[in-house]
């Protein structure tokens, strides 16, 4: 059984990509469960308490519960498909990303959160909520994604819905997802499509997609989205010698030691949670919530 | 016409007194570079110098650099000294025109592709600004091949939408330099257009010539958009090293007809060219004119001369000099050509003026006015 080292950093200049190896769950949970379904009892994929989920009152805005089921990481083992694998417990997503007027919602109830509030440590206060008027007044359109947040600010409102920050491992499992597969890593069309996607994250959005096979929206077309973990690196044993300093920085040297040197889209994401800071925040950024 | 060797000899390289007075170093630089261009003329002798130490100029004030847009050269640096440059470079993504009828998203250095043209000395402290625009969707760095250091910049300077990175670096040696960013996964920030190039004149300077032009090859992989949008990316393509476009400064057309350069006859052309690839090497030639001095690979030292087609690596570069000795439309192209014919390769230079019809003259023919 292949071992995997969770390395925590202050500094974020590395970040995780993992690539759906399988989804190895008991057939009754493999079904995207309803909207609002609740659950006893969530497991942390970092391998933290066991915790209880409240039941009443009932779970806020719409989620899905993705199965349990095994990630591959992007690096790792080149010759052994069966190494590099982590499991990823059965959670809930939300549907959507948190929409601005959501976030307007939170900052009327926690002020500290105001732009003109909000405490240097926990955003740069110069780029944080940059794009609305004023404190409570957003700019753009009130039902697309909040962006220009930070780590703090995101992690902030996720515990104010009794929710919090996906990891990485579980974004990266629920995004792995076509809008009819599962695991869509090794569909050169998905591929492509999200390399169109990505190659265009800095123009103006397009409209809302379509959910993806676990019931899902938007985690691609949108925004980049923050992650509990976005300064953690997932690694195997056997490829230590790389050294985490390594993955997702720069230049061909990124590919050493990657299982899938295909996956592009896994390699972008890299790359951006390589480059944040918890206080960074951007006009391509926002998040989602998971429980 | 004269033959035209000035550029190999020390007697006709400015400054080349200030050689003789600098230090130990730079006496053993100067022999180093005579020896290579004897060896050049015999290759029967050994050349075998050991691997110099770079002399560290003291430096002296500060400018900043003024950067050009393709086919444009900042001009020539009349500095005797080392100085503090600063370079200020932004990325951008942007849709930009590739070929008639095929737009593309484009992720640039400086807001076109190929990015701006970037010239200091040798010795000179460059102190780099890299910004990434407020607007762009994902992190880029960069990598430049004249720099002696971790990932030629790469490794300090990742920067998100909207933030800035700085360092500096010593331009130790003189020559022709791609830089590109190296942001994972590198090829796809390539392919869009992320790439341009930086001269580091040697510090005698190079020897003067009436024109100077930037010119770089590149190829892109494009693949529609779906519902009409612009082009983006084709993996499949890329991996496959099959590109939709093979073209000169960032898109079909943009040294032909109105964009074409235009030069007087009996004037100097110096051309400093370049490969982005990303992998593709290139067969450079200039249809009309012969390559009177070849600075191979971009190196300080011209490596031969009187050369129809020189070979541009990928992520290499070539400084190549002719005169143009009559008027004629010269016409640059990738010698491997499909690339030309089919895939755009294609570039220009006007040259006008008297004919010399000591050097061309039309006697007989279909294209002779006349007939």
């Amino acid at each position: 059984m292949q071992t995997f080292t969770l390395i925590l950093r202050n500094v974020a200049s590395a970040a995780v990509a993992l690539t759906l190896v399988s989804a190895a769950a008991p057939r009754a949970a493999a079904a995207p469960l309803a909207d609002g379904a609740t659950a006893s009892v969530v497991e942390d994929i970092a391998g933290r308490s066991t915790e209880l989920v409240p039941l009443d009152p009932p779970i806020k805005g719409k989620m899905v519960r993705l199965p349990a089921g095994e990630l591959r990481s992007l690096y790792g083992s080149t010759t052994d498909s069966t190494a590099n694998r982590v499991r990823v417990e059965s959670f809930r997503l939300d549907v959507d990303a948190v929409t601005r007027g959501e976030f307007v919602d939170f900052v009327r109830a926690h002020p500290e959160w105001r732009r003109s509030r909000v405490r240097g440590v926990h955003a740069d206060r110069m780029t944080y909520l940059r794009d609305w008027r004023n404190d409570l007044e957003a700019g753009g359109a009130m039902d697309a994604p909040v962006i220009w947040v930070s780590w703090s600010a995101a992690r902030a409102y996720c515990k104010a819905q009794d929710k919090r920050l996906p990891t990485v491992a579980e974004w990266e499992y629920a995004a792995a997802a076509s809008a009819n597969r599962r695991d869509a890593t090794r569909d050169a069309a998905f591929i492509q499509d999200l390399m169109e996607v990505y190659a265009r994250r800095g123009l103006p959005l397009r409209p809302v997609p379509e959910k993806n096979a676990w019931g899902v929206r938007g985690l691609h077309e949108l925004v980049w989205e923050w992650v509990e973990d976005f300064n953690s690196v997932l690694v195997s044993d056997d490829s230590r010698g790389v050294g985490a300093r390594d993955f997702g920085q720069v230049c061909a040297s990124a590919a050493i030691g990657a299982a899938d040197a295909s996956n592009y889209p896994a390699f972008l994401r890299f790359a951006v949670r390589a480059g944040l800071e918890g206080r960074t925040s951007m006009g391509s950024l926002g998040f989602r919530c998971a429980i | 016409m004269t033959l035209r060797d000035f550029a190999n000899s020390p007697k006709t390289r400015r400054h080349s007194g200030r050689v003789l007075v600098a230090s130990t170093f730079a006496i053993i630089a100067a022999f180093a570079v005579l020896t290579a261009a004897d060896s050049a003329r015999d290759p029967g002798s050994s050349y075998r110098p050991s691997v110099p130490v770079r002399e560290l100029p003291e430096i002296k004030g500060t400018e900043i650099a003024q950067l050009t847009q393709a086919p444009a050269v900042p001009a020539p640096i009349d500095r005797d000294y080392a100085t503090r440059v600063i370079v200020e470079l932004e990325t951008t993504e942007t849709v930009q025109r590739l070929a008639d009828g095929v737009d593309y998203t484009m992720w640039t250095f400086g807001g076109k592709v190929p990015g701006n043209f970037i010239r200091v000395r040798e010795g000179d402290l460059v102190e780099f600004h890299l910004t990434n625009s407020v607007t762009s969707g994902v992190p880029h760095n960069i990598d430049l091949h004249a720099v002696s250091g971790p990932g030629g910049g790469a490794e300090v300077t990742l920067t998100l939408p909207g933030g800035g990175s700085e360092f500096t670096f010593r331009a130790l040696n003189p020559g022709l330099y791609v830089y590109h960013c190296a942001v994972s996964p590198v090829p796809m920030h390539i392919a869009n257009g992320m790439y341009g190039m930086i001269l580091v004149e040697p510090k005698e300077g190079l020897p003067a010539v009436d024109n100077e032009f930037y010119i770089m090859q590149s190829e892109f992989y494009a693949k529609p958009g779906k519902k009409g949008e612009p082009h983006t990316l084709d993996f499949e393509r890329g991996v496959n090293e099959q590109p939709t476009h093979v073209v000169f400064n960032g898109s079909m057309g943009a040294l032909t007809g109105d964009n074409a350069p235009i030069v007087n006859a009996g004037e100097s052309v110096r051309l400093f060219v370049g490969n982005a690839g990303p992998n593709l090497s290139s067969s450079f030639h200039v249809i009309g004119e012969v390559f009177d001095h070849v600075y191979g690979e971009g190196g300080s030292d011209v490596t031969q001369r009187n050369v129809q087609t020189t070979m541009i690596p990928a992520g290499g570069a070539a400084i190549v000099e002719f005169r143009a000795e009559t008027p004629s439309n010269l016409v640059l192209v990738d010698h491997a050509i499909f690339r030309a014919f089919n895939k755009g390769a294609l570039g220009m230079i006007k040259v006008v003026g008297d004919k010399n019809h000591d050097v061309f003259q039309p006697i007989k023919g279909l294209g002779v006015a006349g007939h």
